[in-house]
């Protein structure tokens, strides 16, 4: 099948912050690490221009829902003629508290194509932090306010962006007893949900590739379970193996070459890797306790597992070759689902103690270990791929899944935006 | 500062980045399905009021699978986070040994269940354990192993909606479905 994917060209331009003020010494930061920050006010006011308002609500709700931003509502705005190519009239911002102000200008040329200005003003030293344009197809006026979202982000906290991402899961209906799962992918955001798979048979744990639009997730029928790679863009889908028992859990190593999951053999479950290149597959663990959900280290030279060995379920790390296995989690309680963070700092996990669940961080040798959550049921946490926020399924009793977020301080807790019932999110790498 | 130089400036730094992306046009893709509110499904079908249904128990025939699952049972129970059969499951499970040996002809599949409080992963292993508990309890009662397949649900499958211990004690079982040879 021949590939044909949508370019966007995405024109990034400096628009001579040097002409303006001297070059950017940030005056306002934002500490992405500090627990009790307050949120930065800011102001993104409608850009001028065909989808200017759209553009400048998907960056204000970009920035609202990091928890790191507090957009200033536009009733409160004084200059109302903003122009891109005049500073902004700094009193007025000062006036309404916004520390930044982010302004910008669409145009449309004659073939459709969408150009977006964009500044960034750091509106108490009266300097402008940044100024860049992209071009897109208008159809993918979307993905330009999450480029420009990014961008403002970065900027502001020295962290990469994580908005220009998606967010692949199970969307749930029906009852408890009789519940359909299909998989489905959404924008970050919400938006652009879709379904991939008809609700026929039940799938699970859903993986993005870290350097391809590429999943990998679980499908379960009466006959057994399978184990699919599923090519986002050209759709090509495959079966990885044919084992007898049970098959489950894939998770990709950080490069892409490998799929690390649990095969079930009369009733014991042990870590096996395939090489996607060669299709041999190995076996890592051999012992009689349940050994599954691996998640391989960013450089590829450790797995993070979960084990009973020890009799209830603990995070263990080895050596990529299965060799070297040392228990990590130290607590009380029981430790599942250990994910190492894109950056390598963490291990996330979900855990069990006192009648309720809970994610939470640690370092992957089990120290500094941090619940970020705490909820009846809370489970299968993802990275987004700065590694600053986690977003995981949230059960009531009773009550539906829903997918909710936490950053990686466990201040801000909130549901993510897909109003339906949804589980097991996992999060893609930035697109390019 | 003018307007004129700052585009100027503008073009003299522009950095054009191709980068391909969004799949969203791909034409070769099948198009998924948008994700909607979808309608509800319709009220389950009434239960025929005035009209209960026949006792099984007493109109069950020999060899189908009515008779197993009410004079035999189809379910057997397990303790939190475990898989060895209790005295209780080992009486059902006697029993449907004897019964499948009476009957040698009727396939099975055994399906394991956990309740809600575990992790999916970690629940289909357990799952795979009381399915293969139960496996091995029959054929140590000489149903050939050959006439029996396995299968976790993890906790994709309980029977019970609650959130009581009552409940996730219903939800944590193997369920023994005759897939056929019944009569």
């Amino acid at each position: 099948m021949r590939l044909r994917t949508l370019f966007v060209a995405l024109t990034a331009a400096l628009l001579s912050a040097a002409t303006l003020a001297s070059p950017a010494r940030a005056q306002i930061e934002v500490d992405v690490n500090r627990g009790d920050v307050q949120p930065l006010p800011v102001a993104v006011p409608a850009f001028t221009g065909e989808r200017g308002a759209e553009i400048a609500q998907v960056i204000t709700s970009n920035l609202e829902r990091s928890g790191l931003f507090r957009p200033i509502d536009p009733a409160a705005f004084i200059e109302r003629d903003l122009d891109i190519r005049y500073q902004p009239r700094f009193a007025d911002w000062k006036t309404i508290n916004a520390q930044g102000l982010v302004n910008g200008e669409v145009t449309v040329d004659a073939t459709g194509r969408l150009t977006v200005n964009f500044r960034l003003w750091d509106v108490f030293s009266e300097q402008q932090l940044l100024g860049m344009q992209f071009t897109s197809t208008s159809e993918n006026w979307r993905r330009v306010a999450h480029k420009i979202s990014d961008a403002v982000y970065e900027r502001l906290t020295g962290e990469k962006g994580y908005f220009d991402t998606r967010v692949v899961f199970v969307a749930e209906s029906g009852g408890r007893v009789d519940r359909i799962k299909r998989l489905a992918i959404m924008d970050q955001d919400g938006a652009n949900p879709s379904y991939l798979t008809d609700g026929s048979y039940i799938v699970m744990t859903p993986r993005f590739s870290s350097t391809s639009q590429e999943i990998t997730y679980m499908a379960l029928r009466p006959d057994g379970s399978s184990i699919y790679l599923f090519n986002l863009e050209t759709g090509r889908r495959e079966a990885l193996g044919n084992f007898s028992g049970m098959v489950f859990a894939p998770r990709f190593s950080h490069d892409g070459g490998k799929v690390a999951f649990s095969v079930e053999r009369g009733g014991n479950t042990d870590i096996h890797v395939m090489d996607l290149r060669s299709r041999s597959t190995s076996r890592l663990t051999s012992d009689p306790s349940i050994d599954t959900s691996p998640s391989f280290s960013p450089d590829g030279a450790r797995i993070t597992f979960n084990s009973d060995r020890g009799g209830s379920p603990q995070i263990y790390v080895m050596n990529a070759d299965g060799s070297g296995a040392m228990r990590i989690s130290r607590g009380g309680g029981r430790y599942m689902t250990p994910v190492w963070s894109p950056t390598g700092e963490y291990i996330a996990f979900t855990k069990q103690a006192g009648g309720q669940f809970h994610i939470g961080v640690m370092r992957p040798d089990g120290s500094d270990e941090r619940l970020l959550t705490t909820s009846y049921l809370d489970e299968g946490p993802t990275w987004a791929p700065n590694g600053r926020v986690l977003m995981f399924s949230r059960e009531t009793p009773g009550g539906p899944s829903r997918l909710w977020s936490v950053d990686v301080t466990g201040r801000i807790v909130r549901p993510a935006p897909y109003p339906q019932s949804g589980s097991d999110p996992a999060w893609s790498p930035l697109l390019n | 500062m003018t307007t004129s130089s700052m585009t100027k400036r503008a073009a003299k730094f522009a950095i054009i980045a191709l980068a391909a992306a969004s799949v969203t046009a791909c034409a070769s893709r099948p198009k998924p399905e948008a994700v909607g509110p979808t309608a509800p499904p319709p009220p389950p079908p009434a239960s025929q009021p005035g009209t209960p249904p026949p006792p099984m128990s007493q109109g069950a025939l020999p060899g189908t699978q009515q008779d197993f699952v009410i004079n035999v049972g189809d379910r057997v129970y397990f303790d939190f986070d475990s898989y060895s059969v209790r005295g209780d499951a080992a009486q059902i499970l006697e029993a449907q040994a004897a019964w499948l040996n009476r009957y040698p002809s009727v396939m099975i599949r055994i399906e394991g269940n956990a309740d809600e409080r575990g992790t999916r992963e970690y629940n289909l292993a357990l799952g795979a354990r009381r399915a293969n508990a139960v496996r091995d309890f029959l054929v140590s009662r000489g149903v050939s192993s050959s006439r029996i397949n396995t299968v976790s649900y993890g906790k994709e499958r309980p029977i019970d909606p609650g959130t009581s211990e009552d409940a996730y004690q219903r939800n944590r079982n193997a369920h023994t479905a005759i897939t056929s040879g019944a009569n």
